[in-house]
Order: structure tokens, then sequence, then C-alpha cells
């Protein structure tokens, strides 16, 4: 282990786009640009950049104050202004940050939204949290999209249908007030013909993990490689030259047969492949990171790299029907599919490539993903006769994270994993 | 001729029968009759009682089921209610059903309907998702068609054709049952010692797991009782207790509020049984469209729907002004994502309208109600004493 990292040339790309949005964000004054609030999943960003607006995402702020360790703060911040200790810390942390005066990652003020765009795919809190914002920010309108749940395991006629009118009637009517700018299809058209080039390569980059070694972790490195299409970048060419790059490199390191880039360096044994469900936590990251390599563990898939969409399974955007698209779009991501398909979903990962263990990080703050996991995880066991694994943490309230019993749970699951291998060669 | 306390001992009885008994004899009267049950909040049980079903209202074990085995099934961090709801379905409570629907109110609800199809538990599963879009080409059309999707679930057991006449009818039977309710509410908002706040809730409850034509008896009959006068009014604060909307308080939580200085003269228990506010017109030519109208216009407010251009805390502050309300009880279930995160909302109107409240955690089986007792008491007496 512990070679020297070296910065590839898209994680460069990448950082030069983050930090140029931000730029852009705190630039807002001077260009009138329109700031839209909106959640990762069913992020509609190709609508909102097609009316010249700018994306915030308040769950993005949220993991970012995680990592810059301010997320304990501003939680604690939000409970003296009345909030529950017992609800979801992202809503927490974001409502602390902005009683801190909204200070993004690069020191700037992130500015307040002209529009609150309540994208409500996956997860009811969202609505919830809209609600607390809606407060925060008096007179900002707010554009609601409910997105159906994938009750039936399909998207029905119905369900576009009823996406489609709310898209037609109240977002776009309420982005074209906000904005100043009429609804341009063609533009839209043009977005998304990125997003289905982006979303492609997206496929084809998370399934690099079929190769042994794998050339990435497609948990803790697949939250960066997911960052350009979950914040703000969705149609963008410069979305689709990141991903262009990223995948050019993961093909240099299939053919070295190169393991995955730690922050300390190239992985180089890999000893279990794991599929991981749930999100990570944010405030411990590194910590919780180095508790996988140490061990020579990769993840070789993620539920939580399909939040905010779900290609794996054939869905690209068409062009050609654009808003039936960006509904069908919001209607796959991951926590709007029902708990069968769920199980269905991490099923197909852990066959197609190759997993020796599941595992699921059960997260305290989120429902959404937290409800039913240990039926998930019993589901399958059973089908799969695989080994499970259960440790508990939480996005970004630093109480919640015991390292010591993460990883004491952690060396059991491998040794589990050790013993199972020494059965199987034998 | 049955007393109050009478009546009040069988409602209970009823209520929290795990074996949804008198479902299962109700089913067993007549071949063709179908048993479907719903969870909180909302369902318009209106549509089943027409396809010659009855709806039953499942609102887990409360503190009569010892839960051995779903908690295996949920994070200590997720509420009780939908861990004794898959204890009574793994020992088979809901064996009589023939299937079961989800209002859409939550992710913890959400996933447990994809818990039940895992289970295979009874023929069809419905989660019911409630538009959040209130106008009736958009929110209205699809919701319309979510009613549909039950009914036609129910036809494939039973064939039974839901006709015009048929689902007025049942509108009306529900618009009785609605009624009766408010008129209950109301009589105890005005003479709160006639009847215990507890006493109420069980009336009310009773009606989750019984036809409706049997619970408009009981309503009708309670009604006469306590519209004369009875007991003597005790020097006692009027709160309005909320957030209880989907896991249910333990009646001994109910008891001890009224038992620590208060008259519940309003709260949000229950709160499907009196959502649609006011009555669904009962001579449409298309009353499956009718019962869509009242939930776009009629709904109540609730920690379920986004209030888009319909603040809740302005409709809060109604309900205290009508109610004569002394103070507020925030009582929601631990871990109640949707509760609880409206409450800062909820509070800062009352801080901001010098409306005094409390605010405290249950679970539906908490057991000791010492802590709550003290606490509310000592609400009761500074309200008393100041103002
Ligand atoms: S409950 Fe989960 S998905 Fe929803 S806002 Fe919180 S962390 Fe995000
Ligand atoms: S108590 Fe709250 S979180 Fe639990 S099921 Fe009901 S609404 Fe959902």
């Amino acid at each position: 282990m512990a070679k020297e990292v070296a910065k590839e040339r898209s994680m460069i790309l990448q950082k030069e786009m983050i930090t140029g949005l931000f730029k852009e964000l705190g630039n807002v004054k001077e260009t009138g640009k329109k700031v839209v609030y909106t959640f990762v999943p069913g992020n509609i960003s190709e609508l909102i950049l097609s009316f010249g607006m700018l994306p915030v995402y308040p769950e993005i702020n949220a993991l970012q104050s995680g990592m810059r360790k301010k997320s304990g703060d501003y939680i604690r911040d939000a409970e003296q202004h009345g909030h529950s200790e017992d609800v979801c810390t992202y809503v927490k942390c974001d409502v602390g940050m902005m009683l801190n005066g909204n200070i993004g990652p690069t020191g700037e003020k992130i500015p307040n939204p002209d529009l609150l765009l309540l994208s409500y795919t996956g997860c009811f809190t969202f609505l919830k949290w809209f609600e607390t914002l809606e407060r925060l920010y008096p007179g900002v309108p707010v554009a609601l999209l409910h997105t159906p749940y994938q009750e039936a395991h399909k998207i029905t006629p119905e369900m576009t249908a009823y996406m489609v009118k709310q898209l037609k009637e109240e977002v776009i009517p309420k982005m074209e007030k906000v904005s100043g700018n009429k609804y341009d299809e063609e533009k839209l058209k043009s977005l998304l013909r990125n997003s289905s080039k982006v979303e492609d390569y997206i496929v084809k980059i998370f399934d690099t993990t079929k190769n042994r070694p794998s050339p990435i972790d497609a948990y803790f490195a697949g939250v960066y490689y997911i960052g350009p299409i979950n914040s703000g970048f969705r149609g963008t060419p410069e979305a689709v030259d990141y991903y262009g790059e990223l995948y050019k490199e993961l093909l240099v390191r299939i053919d070295k047969r190169l393991g995955p880039i730690t922050p300390e360096g190239e992985m180089e044994e890999e000893r279990f492949r794991l599929v991981v469900e749930g999100p990570p936590n944010w405030t411990h990251f590194r910590e919780f990171w180095k508790l996988f390599y140490d061990m020579g563990a990769v993840i070789v898939a993620s539920s939580y790299t399909k939040v905010g969409g779900v290609y794996d399974m054939g869905f690209r955007v068409n062009p050609d029907k654009p808003l039936e698209s960006l509904a069908e779009y919001c209607m796959n991501c991951y926590t709007n599919l029902n708990l069968q398909q769920r199980v269905e979903l991490l099923e197909k990962c852990i066959v197609d490539y190759h997993a020796d263990g599941f595992l699921v990080n059960s997260i305290k703050s989120c429902n959404s993903f937290s409800a039913g996991q240990l039926m998930i995880m019993q589901q399958l066991e059973r089908k799969l006769e695989i080994p499970t694994g259960f440790i508990e943490s939480d996005l970004v309230d630093p109480r919640y994270f015991s390292y010591s019993n993460i990883k004491n749970r952690l060396e059991s699951f491998f040794q589990m994993l050790e013993q199972r291998k020494m059965i199987l060669t034998r | 001729m049955e007393t109050l306390k009478e009546i009040v001992a069988r409602c209970e009885e009823l209520a929290f029968d795990l074996s949804f008994k008198r479902a299962g004899e109700w089913k067993s009267e007549q071949t063709g009759r179908v048993v479907a049950g719903y969870m909180p909040v909302y369902f318009p049980r209106e549509i089943i009682h027409a396809a010659n079903g009855l709806a039953v209202g499942i609102l887990g074990g409360g503190d009569k089921k010892l839960i051995i085995k779903g908690d295996a099934y949920y994070q200590s961090y997720i509420c009780h209610m939908p861990r004794s709801i898959v204890e009574l379905a793994l020992d088979k409570h809901f064996d009589g059903f023939d299937g079961f629907i989800f209002p859409s109110i939550c992710d913890v609800i959400r996933n447990l309907s994809g818990m039940f199809q895992l289970l295979g538990q009874g023929k069809f599963i419905k989660y019911l998702d409630l538009p959040q879009n209130f106008k009736q080409h958009i929110g209205g059309t699809f919701y319309r068609h979510e009613l549909q999707t039950v009914l036609d679930e129910i036809y494939k057991l039973n064939g039974v054709e839901v006709t015009a006449e048929r689902l007025n009818h049942s509108i009306g039977l529900f618009n009785l049952n609605r009624r009766l309710i408010r008129q209950l509410y109301q009589i105890r908002q005005e003479f709160p010692w006639r009847m215990t706040a507890a006493d109420l809730y069980h009336v009310v409850r009773a009606g989750n797991v019984i036809p409706v034509e049997e619970h408009n008896e009981i309503l009708a009959r309670v009604l006469s009782l306590i519209a004369e006068e009875a007991g003597e009014p005790l020097d006692k604060i009027r709160v309005l207790v909320m957030g209880a909307f989907c896991e249910q308080p333990p009646a001994g939580l109910i008891r001890t509020i009224e038992l620590a200085g208060c008259y519940i003269v309003e709260d949000d228990f229950l709160l499907g049984s009196r959502w649609i506010q006011g009555d669904i017109d009962t001579t449409s030519a298309d009353p499956l469209e009718a019962i869509t109208t009242a939930y776009l216009e009629k709904s109540t407010f609730s920690s379920s729907v986004y209030d888009v251009g319909n603040p809740k805390e302005a409709r809060l502050l109604d309900l205290i002004r009508r109610r004569k309300v002394d103070g507020v009880i925030f009582a929601a279930p631990s871990f109640c994502d949707p509760a609880l995160l409206d409450h800062p909302i909820l509070q800062k109107e009352c801080n901001d309208k010098k409306i005094r409240f409390i605010s405290f955690l249950y679970s539906e089986n908490t057991g000791q109600f010492k802590v709550i007792k003290e606490q509310v008491g000592t609400f009761s007496d500074s309200i008393k004493l100041w103002d």
C-alpha cells in the first residue's frame, strides 16, 4: 500500500467543475442568475439549466459540512432551535448551516434560493425539509413535483402522465416566472442528449468492477464519481468530458491490472469483494474507508451510487420525449424502487460483480433507506447464501459514529468472509 | 339498554381486539365479502364498502402485543408501530384479510408495503400514492386512478361491480359516521366532563374494525347519552394534543393527560376518521369523482401532506381559537420524521402568538407515565396560575 497518490486528470476536471459552479453561485448578484434549491434523487437539473438557472443541493451542502467536520455544530444549533434529536440529520445540518450564514465549502456564502424545486422522489422527508426551508426563506415560491413510487414494480402510463402534467403546469410556469425565460424544449433536448451519453458512461464505469482486481471502489470512490451528475452537471458538456476521461483512465487501470485508488495510494491486494447497501458516513469518511482498504476489501457495487438515478437496468433519458424522460428518470431513482426491486437490483450486483459478501450500513437518519433493510438482508442471505454484515452509523451526526463498534463488527464480518473463502477453496 | 360505561367497555374490547374477530365474523356471514386492512392515516373506506368489503384500520399492537420477532425487522431508531404490525403479521393475526392498503404518509409505511409483499401477506398489497398536487385534473386524476386500482383488486376477488348507486349509498353511511363523530367532539369540547377523552378514543377507534352501520349505531347511542348532563366540571385547562396522527399513544397516556389537570378538547388521534371535513356529495353520477374532490378540497391538515399555499400553522391557530384551547401538547411517536419535523414550525407559531405548549415523545407501548404526568401537571398548574 501507501504509494504516492497522483491526481488523475478526471479528478482535476471534477475539482475545476465544482469550483466553477460555486464561483458562479458566488457571483449571482453580478450575473443576475437565479438560484434553484433542489434534491439529488430526481434532480432534473437539465430543466433548471435550460432556463439558465443554477442548482443548489442542500443534501450536498450537508454532506460537505459533514466532511468538513462542521455538521456536529450545525446539528446542535438546529436542535437548539427546536429540532428533535430523532429526525433526519441532513435537514438539521442544513438548517444549522443556514443559521450560521450558509457558508459553502469554498468559504463563500451560498446565495438564497429564488425557487424551491421540491422534487419529491424516494424520500418523504424531502417534503418536510422544504416545508422548513419555505419558512426560512419567506416568499420564495415552491414548485412541487410529486414522483409516484414504483409500488407495483413498474412505471405505469398514469404515473408518467401525472408527472408530465405537474412539469407542464406547475414546475415549468414557475421556472419561467422566476427566470424570466421561456421554456425552450430544443435546449432541454440538447442537454438531455448529453445526459444520455453520461448515463452510458456511468454504467460502463461501474461495470469495470467486473474485473479482478476491480479498478475502482464503487462506494467510497464511487461517491466522487457520481459527484458531477448529482451536483448540477447533468446535461452539461463538461459532464460528458469528465465521464469520458474517467472511463479512459479506468481502461488503462484495467489494462495494467491495477486496483482502486485509496487516500493512501493504490490498493494492492484485493481480498474481499463486497456489495454495500445504504449511504456512507460523511463525518469520518476517511477512517471509515480505511477500515475497508486496510483489510483489502473493495466495494464492487453500492446502492448509494444509484440514489440519483439507476441506469444499469437499461433506463436512459430520451431526448425525443423530454418531459416524459425527466419523469421516468425521477421514478427510476433507487429509493423510489419498491423493496422487492431493491432486492433484485442488489442481487444482480452481487452476482454480476462476483461479490463475496453483502454489507448494510444502516443510517440512523434515513428512514427512506433504512426501513426494510434488515429484510433486504434476510432475503439476500436466503436467496444467495452469501455472508451478510450489518453496521450502523449516521450521515452527518458525529455522535452516531462509533469507530470501535464498527471496527469490531467489520472484523467479525471479514473473518466470516475469510473462513468461507477457505471452505470454498477446499 | 346499554349504559355509557358498558358501551365504552365494549368499544375498548373491539378497538384492541388484535384477532379482528368482528371482521372475521362479518366476512363469514356471506360469501363474496372481502376484508382489506389499511394503515394510517386516511383511506376512503367508502369504496371498499361499496364493493361488499370491510376496510379495517390497522394501528399496530399498541401496548397489547409483545414484540419478539418484529425487532429483527426494524432498527432501534425506527418508530414502534411498524414492528408491531410485522409481529401481528408473522403471528397470523391478519390471516382473514384479503389485502392491505398502505396510504403514502412516510417512508416507513411505504417500505412496510414492500415488506408485506415480500412476506406474501394477503392477495393484494396496494401502496396508495396520495397526491401532493391538489388540482383536480392533475392530482385528482392520478388519485382517482389509484382508487380504481384498489377497486380492480377487489373486483378480482369477488366480482362485485361498484355502481354509482352502491357507492353513493356507502358515502352516505360514512358521511353519517363523520357527522356523528364531529358531533361527539363538539359536545365534548363544550362539556368535556361528560365523557373522558380516553372513552371517546375507544368509541371512535372501535369504528376502525367493525362495519360502519354498527359503528353508526354506537355513535348515535353515545351521542344521546352524553347529550344529557353528567358529572361535574373540574378545574382543568383545555388542551389540544398534536402529533399523534399515526402511531397511537397508549390509552393510559390519554388518561394520564386528563388526570394531570387537562381536558383534551381537540386531538389528532385517529385522524383518518375525521380526515374529510364535511360531507361528500351523495348525489353524483360519478361518486368516485366526488370522493376524489373531497380529498382535494376537504382534507384536514396533517404532517403527511405538504401544505403549499395552506400553511398548517394557520390551520392550527384556527383550531386553537375554535376550541378555546388554553395550551397545546405536542405528543409525537419517537423517531417519527413527519410529526417531529412539523413541531418546530408549529411551536414557533405558538411562541409568536404566546400560546403555551409542552412536548414529549411516546411510543405505542409506553408503559410508564410518571414523568409525563408530572410534566403535564406542571403545565396545567402554570396555566391556571398565570393565565
Ligand atoms: S431521510 Fe434519507 S433520503 Fe431523506 S433527506 Fe434524510 S438522508 Fe436524505
Ligand atoms: S409513526 Fe411516523 S414514522 Fe412511524 S409510520 Fe407513522 S408517520 Fe411513519
